[in-house]
């Protein structure tokens, strides 16, 4: 009777309830995004998890995704050039602005990006367009909930497209299950890929730490989510290890108007918890560093409520 | 000789190996391919002597000479563009620069323009000569930036990369031609993951490499396990100490306040140089 009830009460809020959708960034890496989105998918109920880091995903290690459904990315093509035609005019390398054709007229795959002009500007129709598998998609249970990640094949170009195909399948992943927020780990940097991590998302929680670098991208991605009209909100991350900058992170956020949602101490048992493959809010949750945790998880769901 | 500094996990310590090595071994070039969240300049405080804009082309379409056939976008595989009856759209995020809408338009009515998606800098330091490269917020693109940056390459010197994290494109194109490729891991589940992954990216482009475990003493002992396995060697551990941590916070290379470090990244040099 009680799973029947709930699941009531589910359709009922999902249908009045618009789908919110949070992104964890960074800009640096290293700062800390996975271990926090971690113990947030645990903290977090009736939620869509997205590891939108693609060409280095690392959520998976605490989350123990079981796979269900595994989907081929082919997310550019790649000239080949059929030598029996080939006359070595090299118009194919004149016009490749990639400089992906060499002296010997041999296309190397890694400057490749498909785009075709080699194709049309060859006068023996020698160069045809491959598809080519970039990646996979995957659709995952977890004990937290579903889980839409992916993982870019070593080298491969695209990410930004593989991380769109996730955040559509979370998408769609949230729709059929009713839920009500997708939580995203987003890559470190400020291009492609981070920008279609946060495109559209109602919360943008930047994870910084307070070291010199730490501030200078916090900056940058900081003006990234304000070009795209992303609410951001910060997390200073081994706030201990420099007090000063610490300092120096919360009166920037002040200054920028962007509230400063948590500050989690160092502490050696967040590795400790990362080697015995779990969050650190399940591993150690009367730590200081999960309460923090915790804290933020509140602030940023509030803020995100708020959108 | 070009030597470049990968990782695939953002945050082990490539920055901060690249610049203590840099300053230890004196007379090289360090470029800063890391364009989307460049540091070495934070560590290094070089004097700036150039700045130079990098643009892409993209596409301008003269509406007047256009008759909408959709040549353009039929051809562009990045879906850039978007034909209607009256207008051309075009989306700047998706262009890759092919040039190839141009070349396909049969009335002429595209037309490309340079726009700037980033600017290179150049100084010196301590003896050290800085390239680095920062793409401007908001532009999808690091690759051309990256190129711009390598283009600077100085190769009767010895030229140390600094990559970005990851594995795909822009680290690619970093450690694209170098003659030894130092991989900056930690000992931790996240760090092998990565660093295995990024080995691939390696073995298949032949550079070869060698590993720094960086924060030695946190973690596990996996890492060794697989670089023993992988036959990797193991160039350097940095211990983890709260004083190099600390150090890095205020932007203060460890080797100015550790000297004995320095005779270890020179030593570390000849050891590379050995392998080649």
């Amino acid at each position: 009777m009680e799973g029947e009830v709930s699941v009531t009460h589910g359709r009922y809020k999902g249908a009045h309830m618009k789908l919110k959708q949070i992104a964890i960034v960074s800009g640096k890496g290293g700062t800390g995004k996975t271990t926090v989105t971690a113990s947030f998918a645990a903290l977090a109920h009736d939620i869509v998890v997205a590891d939108c880091d693609v060409d280095a995903p690392d959520l998976h290690m605490l989350l123990h995704p079981q796979k269900i459904r595994t989907q081929e990315f082919k997310g550019s093509k790649l000239a080949v050039i059929d030598r029996s035609k080939c006359t070595e005019c090299a118009s194919c390398k004149n016009s490749c602005r990639f400089h992906a054709i060499d002296d010997r007229l041999q296309i190397d795959p890694f400057y490749c990006e498909g785009c075709g002009v080699c194709a049309f500007v060859c006068p023996e129709e020698a160069i045809s367009l491959n598809e080519r598998i970039s990646g996979y998609a995957f659709i995952s249970k977890t004990k937290y909930g579903t889980m839409s990640h992916a993982r870019l094949n070593p080298g491969e170009a695209n990410s930004g497209k593989l991380v769109t195909l996730v955040r559509h399948n979370a998408r769609q992943i949230a729709e059929e299950e009713n839920r009500e927020l997708i939580l995203i780990d987003g890559p470190p940097g400020i291009g492609c890929p981070v920008i279609a991590s946060v495109t559209g998302v109602d919360v943008g929680l930047i994870i910084t730490e307070p070291t010199l670098s730490g501030i200078h991208d916090l900056d940058r991605v900081l003006r990234l989510l304000d070009h795209f009209n992303i609410p951001p909100l910060v997390c200073i991350n081994r706030y201990d290890i420099n007090r000063k900058n610490t300092d120096r992170i919360v009166k920037f956020c002040e200054k920028s108007k962007v509230e400063v949602a948590g500050k989690i101490p160092f502490d050696p048992v967040v590795t400790r918890a990362m080697v015995a493959g779990k969050t650190i809010v399940e591993y150690s949750p009367e730590n200081i560093a999960s309460q923090e945790i915790e804290t933020t998880w509140k602030k940023v769901l509030s803020a995100s409520k708020m959108c | 000789m070009i030597m470049s500094i990968a990782s695939g996990k953002g945050g082990t310590g490539k920055t901060s190996v690249a610049v203590n090595m840099a300053l230890s071994l004196g007379n090289v070039q360090l470029l800063d391919c890391d364009v989307e969240e460049p540091n070495a300049h934070i560590l290094l405080q070089p004097k700036m002597i150039k700045t130079k804009p990098v643009y892409v082309s993209t596409p301008m379409v003269n509406e007047e000479k256009c008759d909408h056939c959709g040549k353009c976008a039929d051809f562009c595989q990045y879906n850039a563009l978007f034909v209607t009856s009256e207008k051309v759209l075009f989306f700047p995020e998706l262009c890759h620069g092919c040039g190839g809408c141009a070349i396909v338009c049969p009335k002429d009515a595209i037309r490309e323009e340079n726009v700037e998606i980033g600017v290179i800098k150049m100084g010196m330091a301590n003896g050290v000569e800085l390239v680095y490269g920062e793409l401007n917020v908001g532009e999808p693109m690091a690759v051309p930036v990256i190129k711009e940056v390598k283009k600077l390459v100085k190769k009767n010197k010895t030229v140390i990369i600094d990559s970005p994290p990851g594995t795909s494109c822009p680290v690619i194109e970093s450690v694209y031609g170098s003659d030894y490729c130092i991989l900056v891991s930690e000992p931790t589940p996240f760090g092998l993951y990565d660093l295995e992954i990024t080995v691939e990216v390696l073995e298949k482009i032949n550079i070869p490499f060698g590993v720094i475990v960086n924060r030695a003493g946190i973690g596990d002992r996996k890492i060794y396990d697989y670089c023993k396995e992988k036959g990797a060697p193991i160039l350097l551990e940095i211990p983890f100490k709260r004083e190099i941590a600390e150090l890095y916070s205020d932007g203060i290379p460890f080797v100015a306040e550790m000297p004995k470090w320095k005779e270890k990244f020179q030593l570390l040099m000849d050891d590379i140089k050995g392998r080649i």
